[in-house]
């Protein structure tokens, strides 16, 4: 009920990023010119508006916008003149893998950091790490790319400092991480894009980590003589990780997004490079289906945050059956 | 009796930036096992301080400066941690204020009372289940063998408490603290917490140091008394003997501000008005067109109803929960009425609607024959100016980023009372003497006053539209008792003078015996019974009223053993 | 007010806790130091940087490529921190992509701030639908991340303008691109934080007062609400300057006619390799150091407002 709830929630916010998609498709460039080229006829541009139906009344094409999308028919990019689908497809596993590759990193560090910090606030170690977390959300991510790239490639020459190296294909997805060269080329990238999300998520835990900790229900605790393990690792983490899973979400999403940089630094293969590629010539049909597309990652994203927060979270499972 | 604890000469200092403060000053007592030891004083007194300092959880930066503590004639070392680890939960334990908080809102009761038994007491993990059931038994929570799979927000706030006591207590301590038990409650489950305490410290021969600021808790439950007063301990005796012939002044003052359920007295023994109220007062009842008390009601409800969150949804009907059935009551012009009843039992929604701010789902109010309400709104400036309210909270009633002289001019620039801020100047500065505040309290911003200060502050925000109708929402419930009686003075000599009608709403009948001409009981968003006060307090007609005052702590010393009915 | 005599801004800020914390905290200062050392030279660009970079004649090919702190091999012209390619001073050219960094991101969080408080009292204040349309509108811009969208208000704006407005009208189409993706904090936390103030009596005493909603607002509401405002400030001016660099890093900002911290940095990578490492060096220096020293002063400042946090 609570899912199906959140389900229909996230039906207008697709809804709405469909009508901009659309919007852009429709109204932004011609893509009957870009389609025919100058030297068509009048004849030509009316044969080609009536075969792409953009002669119907606008709710019509809207419709027709939805039902295409949901077939999996995209439009054709303007830029190199194939279909968007097979274009975004094509670059969606190297995406995916370097995006979550780093997020399990952010994740794994940030959490380990952030409690490390917050049980022992005054010890150099924590000193230093937050010292260098605000280095870290200083250091714009580009700039980071391109110090690895300098230190890693043109100096030391260990890690290559573009491509994906050698990739398998396994169905129509192609993976980078059973090969040696993939791995070692993943692996400045992924550095790169997991250390901005590491200093967010580890300032997180530890803000939330240090308030649980003088929280009442913290002191009863200690003050029933539990041992500092059990209160630290079992009560404080559980609660301290509720608000983490949110943030920890929405994280994922702007890891997405910043691969979009990442990708351009190391010239990795992934929607992001070809995301950058269509803005800087306003291919939009490519433009509008990635949008489309990090809409519909999103609302899952959420959707899996929403379902972890309601198996961690006893008191919501009352509250959503009375909301 | 064999001595459990034995403090000497204790000192607690808190070292800060603007120079050492001593929280704690050469306190010496004892406590037997069985015994329950009432530590009573003000905010401010030191009597949560010595709590922490038993148990080495003194906030930081504070530290013990001298003294010895003893339980069971060994001495505890409060600086070394691991003894002090290893004492915690095995032999003392603490009870906190809020139950609310102090469960873990992401365990089970079970799982919580479980780690504890098993952290203290050699048992297997089934033997531990079963001890937490019989320790939920014990506290008297019923059906405990499926309770104890309940998460803490299905508990109620006095289940809560109970389940505090039960994890406080399984680990079988020989000494409690408890801080402020039962100050979180309600009236009616103070009374059975109490109980229970007194039940188990019998039973189990643990002592208690019981730790708060109400004496009616004092005069209920505890054996002796320590007085506490700016970190000295200034009295130290039986209970029976403080409470009626108490030795040291502070002691004499302390209890003669509280509030007596059993006599009606004129006036507190503390100051009231301030200095030139005269002034102010002849600006406040300047321009109104007031008339002689009469008996046609200023404020009136009829049939009133309120219903919340009730609506027609797309896929169901949702039922709304009452807060008010047909409420009807008339306030007559110069009166003051008391509204009692306990938390839930509607006392905010009425005053909302009396207020102004929320219109009734259905049914009237008139304010001097007039309908305040039209199309759910209150449509009259003039109505709006002469109803005012005091609120509950001093600390969240002033505008923090304001100065008090903006606050007070506020309401009268608003409703043109003067003609500008300049000419306000004058009138802000006599109401602020009137209420007992010195005039330069203008400039100031309200961090810059005590909480008995700020409510002065806010009685003279309400008086500074020249209101008729006062609703005075728990006015005194934040403060310490001394504090409370001034108030309490305070608006008994305004009322007199400027002949202002009052809704006086409190939860502590008491008080309220000593505010108002007439009370009116609620319960469950129904009127139990309005009647004249001498009449309500000595021959209550509903049942319900008979049980709220039967459950009020008497001042005079009920021997423990008296009180064991449950 | 009367006050006969009001002391000093000097001695009041000496006085106030902030300016109490500021003294005591040598981070702080360094970090406000340095902050208004890098404002000033930006602001004073024109008249301190060496050349005019807008005039085409002021720089000579023959000085391309002069390593930073020496002389040019062939003209002997000396340039602090070298040239690039076309005989740019770096000196300059640093200068001056600092001036356009600032610009933008200044008015890109006076923009994101203005529209996400005002957002955020009206959700918080008026509550109900009001709120939901509000809140839910905050959830669309949420689900998609804030660079995407800036890319993607870039990309749709430049195919609307003619292509000879383009670079002109660059640094107008950053500013709304980042300003218009980062209100959504603004009005969250102003919601929530006006909605904990909304409970408070003193609100509902200028309620029973009768004052009118906007009075409300401004007299009440947000003076009380502003502290977590100046931190989010703070903190998202760091992040609209790194997302104005990020922006004209990947061509998608200000263009090389009128660079950037950002659009110099994309420059120098293209010479990275071959050894001129000067042209991103510094660039990047003074990015790191200018969106340090703001990180720096907007998490003390949320510290030392915030003590809850600490501790």
């Amino acid at each position: 009920m609570f899912l199906l709830r959140r389900l229909l929630q996230a039906i207008p916010v697709l809804l709405v990023t469909a009508f901009l998609s659309f919007a852009a498709f429709r109204f932004i460039g011609d893509p009957v010119q870009s389609m025919l080229g100058q030297d068509a006829t009048a004849a030509d541009r009316a044969e080609l508006m009536a075969a792409l139906g953009l002669d119907q009344p606008f709710p019509v094409q809207f419709w027709n916008f939805i039902v295409n999308v949901l077939h999996g028919d995209f439009g054709f990019s303007t830029r190199i003149g194939q279909p968007v689908l097979g274009l975004i497809l094509d670059r969606l596993p190297a995406t995916l893998e370097l995006a979550v590759l780093s997020f399990v990193v952010a994740l794994a560090l940030g959490m380990i950091l952030g409690v490390t910090t917050a049980l022992k606030p005054q010890s150099w170690i924590s000193r230093t790490v937050m010292a260098g977390s605000l280095i870290g959300v200083s250091l714009p991510n580009f700039l980071i790319g391109i110090g690895l790239i300098y230190v890693f490639s043109v100096q030391l020459g260990w890690l290559p400092a573009f491509g994906r190296g050698e990739t398998v294909q396994i169905g129509w997805w192609s993976t980078g991480l059973l090969t040696v060269s993939g791995w070692k080329a993943i692996l400045l990238p992924a550095i790169s894009l997991s250390l901005f999300q590491v200093t967010l998520i580890l300032r997180l835990v530890r803000a939330e980590m240090t308030e649980v900790l003088h929280s009442d229900h913290i002191r009863f605790a200690r003050a029933r003589g539990l041992p500092d393990r059990m209160v630290n690792f079992r009560y404080a983490l559980k609660n301290t990780l509720v608000p983490v899973i949110t943030v920890s979400g929405l994280q994922l999403g702007s890891i997405i997004a910043f691969a979009v940089v990442t990708e351009t630094v190391f010239q990795w293969p992934g929607i992001g490079l070809l995301f950058i590629n269509s803005v800087n010539f306003s291919d939009v049909p490519i433009m509008a289906t990635y949008l489309l597309l990090t809409a519909v990652l999103f609302v899952v994203i959420n959707l899996i945050v929403d379902l972890l927060y309601y198996l961690f979270d006893p008191r919501l499972r009352v509250k959503a059956a009375g909301r | 009796m064999t001595e459990l604890l034995s403090i000497e000469d204790l000192a607690v200092e808190f070292p800060s930036r603007h120079g050492t403060v001593t929280a704690v000053e050469g306190v010496s007592l004892t406590i037997g096992a069985g015994e329950i030891l009432g530590v009573v004083g003000e905010s401010g007194a030191g009597k949560s301080t010595i709590g922490a300092a038993i148990t080495g959880l003194l906030q930081a930066p504070g530290r013990i400066a001298r003294g010895t503590i003893r339980l069971s004639g060994e001495v505890i070392d409060a600086t070394d941690t691991l003894a002090m680890r290893r004492l915690r939960g095995a032999r003392v334990s603490t009870i906190f204020q809020d139950p609310l908080t102090s469960l873990n809102p992401l365990f089970t009761i079970e799982q919580q009372l479980v780690d504890t038994i098993l952290t203290h007491r050699p048992m297997t993990r089934a033997e531990a289940r079963a001890e937490a059931v019989r320790q939920l038994e014990a506290v008297g929570i019923p059906d405990p063998a499926h309770r104890v799979k309940n998460w803490p927000h299905e508990f109620s706030g006095g289940m809560r408490q109970r389940a505090v006591i039960a994890l406080a207590l399984c680990s079988e301590p020989e000494l409690v603290i408890a801080d402020e038990p039962t100050t979180a409650l309600d009236v009616s489950v103070q009374a059975q917490i109490l109980d229970l305490i007194r039940k188990l410290a019998q039973e189990r021969g643990i002592g208690v140091m019981l730790v708060t600021h109400d004496m009616g808790v004092i005069a209920q439950v505890t054996d002796r008394v320590a007085v506490m007063k700016d970190g000295r301990l200034v009295e130290l005796g039986q209970t029976e003997q403080v409470l009626t012939r108490p030795e040291h002044p502070y002691s004499r003052d302390l209890i003669s501000v509280v509030p007596r359920a059993d006599v009606k007295l004129k006036r507190f023994p503390v100051a009231g008005l301030g200095q030139g109220a005269d002034k102010a007062l002849e600006w406040l009842s300047g321009g109104s067109t007031r008339r002689e008390a009469s008996d046609r009601p200023l404020v009136e409800l009829l049939d009133v109803r309120q219903v919340y969150g009730g609506r027609s949804g797309l896929f169901k009907r949702a039922e709304g929960f009452t807060a008010l059935t047909d409420i009807t009551l008339r306030i007559a012009e110069g009166e003051v009425l008391g509204l009692a009843g306990e938390s839930g039992s509607g006392k905010s929604t009425m005053a909302r609607i009396l207020a102004g701010l929320t219109a009734p789902t259905s049914g009237e109010m008139l304010f001097d024959g007039q309908a305040v309400y039209d199309h759910g709104r209150m449509r009259h400036p003039d109505i709006r100016r002469q109803i005012q309210m005091v609120f509950q909270d001093p600390y969240s009633s002033l505008n923090p980023r304001m100065s008090v002289g903006d606050i007070l001019a506020e309401p009268m620039l608003h409703h043109a009372l003067v003609a500008n801020r300049r000419a306000a100047q004058p009138v802000v500065e006599e109401l602020l003497s009137a209420v007992g505040l010195p005039v330069d309290a203008a400039r100031r911003y309200p961090h810059a006053f005590s909480g008995g200060q700020r409510q002065r502050i806010s009685v003279a925000r309400a008086l500074a539209s020249r209101p008729r109708f006062l609703i005075c929402d728990e006015p005194t419930s934040a403060l310490d008792v001394s504090i409370q009686a001034q108030i309490l003075n305070l608006m008994k000599d305004l009322q007199e003078r400027l002949g202002l009608t009052i809704l006086f709403i409190s939860h502590d009948l008491p008080v309220v015996r000593q505010m108002c001409d007439r009370i009116a009981v609620l319960k469950s968003g129904q009127l139990a019974e309005v009647a004249e006060t001498e009449t309500l307090f000595t021959a209550p007609q509903a049942a319900y009223t008979r049980d709220l005052i039967s459950l009020i702590p008497a001042m005079t010393h009920a021997r423990p053993s008296e009180t064991l009915h449950g | 007010m009367s006050t006969p005599s009001k002391p000093s801004l000097w001695a009041r800020f000496r006085a106030s806790d902030l300016g109490h914390a500021f003294l005591r905290s040598p981070g702080a200062m360094i970090a406000f130091g340095l902050l208004v050392l890098i404002m000033l030279a930006a602001l004073f660009a024109p008249l301190i940087a060496p050349q005019d970079l807008r005039d085409a004649t002021s720089f000579d090919l023959m000085d391309g490529f002069t390593p930073p702190f020496s002389a040019n091999e062939f003209t002997g012209n000396f340039y602090l921190l070298g040239t690039d390619d076309q005989g740019r001073d770096m000196l300059s050219a640093v200068l001056f992509g600092l001036r356009a960094s600032l610009i933008v991101g200044i008015c890109a969080v006076a923009l994101s701030a203005l529209i996400g408080v005002t957002l955020g009292l009206i959700a918080g204040y008026a509550g109900g639908r009001v709120d939901a349309v509000i809140m839910r509108a905050a959830d669309v811009q949420l689900a998609i991340p804030g660079i995407l969208v800036a890319l993607l208000i870039f990309g749709l704006t430049r195919s609307l303008l003619p292509t000879g407005l383009r670079d002109a009208m660059a640094i107008y189409v950053v500013i709304l691109a980042i300003g218009l993706s980062d209100w959504v904090s603004y009005a969250r936390t102003v919601r929530s934080a006006a909605m904990v103030e909304m409970r408070r009596e003193y609100i509902q005493a200028a309620i029973m007062m009768g004052r009118p909603p906007r009075a409300i607002l401004r007299r009440h509401l947000l003076p009380n609400v502003a502290r977590p405002i100046f931190v989010i400030a703070t903190i998202n001016f760091a992040l609209a300057v790194i997302a104005e660099s990020t922006l004209s890093y990947l061509g998608a900002g200000l263009p090389p006619t009128q660079p950037s911290l950002g659009t110099l940095i994309r420059i120098g990578q293209q010479f990275l390799f071959s050894g001129e490492w000067w042209l991103l060096f510094f660039p990047g220096c003074v990015l790191l150091v200018l969106a340090l020293s703001i990180n720096l002063l907007g998490d003390w400042l949320r510290d030392t407002l915030n003590p809850r946090a600490v501790k």
